[in-house]
């Protein structure tokens, strides 16, 4: 459960103040699938970076799993990423020189999880991923860019966190690779995920069961997705 | 993170670029290698001036005439010179000092020395039977002078090797029976002596001894003796003897200020001592040019480690999302900067060990690798990693992580 009220975000560059996000407030439930959609200079990717306890806001409350995220210090915030949140980033999502089991295991090690245990929890996020046997020793840098996100999701799936982060995860790929990490978010929606998508594409955002526009730092429009796209693709399976 | 991950984790991190971390570990290796080699040298030629000091005799003191001033007169000749001390003297230190293991007069003179085949100009000493007990000589054939050679007035002589050799063509004759002439009157060779080596100072295989009433009869003239030698029962009353000699000899030679002292007591630990210090400053000077190096090496992987950091920043950024704490990114690149330092330290000791070895074969200077040498090293070059991977590390764990992330 996420809960944000009211939050604001400022960023202040010399005498300039920019106010990127004005008093936000929503909700997203267990086992919702939400896109933020807007164009860039919205605000969407200081969300991100919010809902990512990647920042504080500079006054309001975030509320993840009934904890206030809004005041924590760096290292804190970096148990809450480590724990309750997964990242799939449009791009420079794994370490290149490093195997793609090693990729997945990499949140569990900073969790400081024992190393059989990492494994026995990485291969469970491969299979549910998606991601053939074949592909767990490669080096990721090996992979093409429909491969290093699923791997990515698999990744933010090895903690088991409350909430799954897509940031533009499609933007790098073409529309059919595209498709198969759309049906792969939607698979793990199905199976009671609660994931957040952040794009500035429709067609991307209308794989979502609800849509929250952003413009200004502001909600414009925040409801369910009436004329939404269900792919099913073998891959992704 | 665990030690053993971290290692993981820094092992493929420095194995990425291998010629440029190859090239930073140089660095290092030479800074190491040099201030081994150097300690090594150091410490080698302190042990050979040592051995060579000790070879001399063990315990030992010296005791040489020193100024003779004639009262009125402010003329004094050179110090050894002087013909103070006298065979009563040696007698009175050997029946009235405590803790002497051994007391041996000698009389240096140079003389022309001739054998049937060749003839050459050297060191005669004339002495007593203690002699090699005290100043460490060891026979190779026949035997020293005896008590009895000393008492009769004896004209025996024993040869040390190097003489030897110039007098009868070849060191490997056995010269024993043979007679040579010292100043022109017939000496009977009894014994060689075995190869000492030089001590610095003068070719102790060099020398002719014969009986110093013999000498002093025949050679010299007089009851003067050049020099006493004593051996003290040990180190720890080497100190005590040397005291007991001193006011004996003043008492005996009715002196009471120590300053006119027409004697000097040498000590043999003094001398130790004293070309230690020397060894010691040299050392020191070598191993500090050597450590300059080494801090050159640091500011390398300093270098190094500060680029690293910034090509680097977008996996610093990701790491952080996914949860590392700045204490997991500080001790990944310090892991990385100790393990470059580290392997170097230990090639550098290999490195310093083979110089010194070739610098053994090559000069003859015998060189000695210390296990403290190796320690110091190993822990200085994981403490040069640490302070200079420090700033790096702390600029990396510093990153935001959303600027780290976005980092073109």
């Amino acid at each position: 459960m996420i809960e944000v009220k009211n939050i604001t975000k400022i960023y202040k560059t010399g005498d300039f103040e920019t106010v990127a996000l004005k008093n936000v407030s929503f909700s997203v439930r267990d086992g919702e699938f939400v896109a933020i959609m807007g164009p860039s200079g919205s605000g969407k990717s200081t969300l991100m970076h919010l809902l990512g306890a990647l920042d504080t806001p500079t006054s309001g409350e975030y509320l993840l799993d009934g904890k206030n995220v809004a005041k924590l210090s760096e290292d804190e915030l970096a148990d809450i990423r480590n724990e309750k949140i997964g990242f799939v980033f449009q791009q420079f999502n794994l370490l290149p020189r490093a195997t793609v089991f090693r990729n997945v295991m990499l949140p569990l090690v900073y969790a400081g999880v024992e190393r059989d245990k990492r494994e026995e929890r990485a291969k469970k996020a491969l299979v549910s991923a998606a991601l053939p046997e074949d592909w767990w020793q490669h080096h990721s840098n090996e992979l093409s860019g429909g491969q290093i996100q699923r791997v990515a999701i698999a990744r933010a799936l090895v903690n088991n966190p409350t909430l799954i982060l897509a940031d533009e995860p499609t933007g790098n790929l073409d529309s059919k690779t595209g498709e198969i990490v759309l049906a792969t978010f939607q698979r793990l929606h199905q199976e009671g995920r609660t994931i957040v998508l952040i794009t500035h594409e429709l067609y991307v955002a209308e794989h979502a069961e609800r849509i929250m526009h952003i413009r200004d730092g502001e909600i414009k429009e925040d409801g369910k997705n009436h004329s939404r796209r269900i792919v099913h693709h073998p891959a992704a399976e | 993170m665990i030690i053993s991950e971290l290692l993981e984790e820094a092992f493929s991190a420095v194995t990425v670029n291998k010629v440029r971390s190859g090239l930073t570990v140089l660095g290092i290796i030479i800074g190491i290698g040099s201030v081994i080699a150097m300690i090594s040298i150091g410490q080698g030629a302190q042990g050979s001036i040592n051995a060579s000091i000790q070879s001399i005799g063990s315990n030992l003191l010296v005791v040489s005439p020193s100024f003779q001033r004639t009262p009125g007169s402010v003329v004094s000749s050179g110090r050894g010179a002087a013909e103070t001390l006298t065979q009563a003297d040696s007698d009175a230190i050997a029946s009235q000092v405590t803790q002497i293991a051994a007391i041996a007069p000698q009389i240096n003179g140079r003389y022309q020395i001739k054998s049937r085949t060749a003839n050459t100009n050297t060191q005669v000493v004339g002495t007593v039977s203690s002699y090699p007990q005290v100043r460490n000589v060891d026979m190779s054939l026949g035997s020293f002078i005896s008590d009895q050679d000393v008492a009769s007035v004896a004209k025996v002589a024993v040869l040390g090797p190097t003489t030897t050799g110039d007098l009868f063509n070849s060191t490997s004759t056995d010269p024993v029976g043979e007679t040579i002439r010292i100043n022109n009157i017939n000496f009977k060779i009894i014994g060689v002596t075995k190869a000492k080596g030089g001590n610095g100072f003068s070719n102790q295989d060099d020398i002719i001894y014969i009986p110093l009433s013999t000498s002093q009869r025949y050679l010299q003239g007089g009851s003067y003796v050049a020099s006493i030698n004593i051996e003290a029962q040990d180190a720890s009353s080497m100190t005590s003897v040397q005291e007991q000699v001193t006011n004996l000899l003043m008492e005996r030679h009715r002196i009471s200020d120590p300053n006119q002292a027409d004697f000097s007591v040498i000590n043999q630990a003094d001398i130790v001592s004293a070309a230690s210090s020397v060894t010691n400053t040299f050392t020191i000077l070598l191993a500090s040019i050597a450590g300059i190096s080494l801090v050159v090496g640091g500011i390398g992987i300093m270098n190094m480690m500060l680029t690293t950091v910034t090509e680097r920043t977008r996996e610093i950024g990701l790491r952080k999302a996914i949860g590392a704490k700045k204490k997991d990114i500080s001790s990944q690149f310090l892991a990385e900067s100790v393990m470059l330092t580290f392997v170097g330290g230990v090639i550098g000791i290999i490195l310093g060990w083979v110089i010194s070895l070739l610098v053994t074969h090559f000069s003859g200077i015998a060189t000695a690798i210390s296990w403290w040498s190796v320690f110091l090293a190993v822990g200085v070059s994981a403490g040069i990693g640490m302070i200079f991977g420090y700033y790096p590390a702390r600029r990396a764990a510093g990153l935001n992580p959303i600027e780290a992330l976005r980092y073109e």
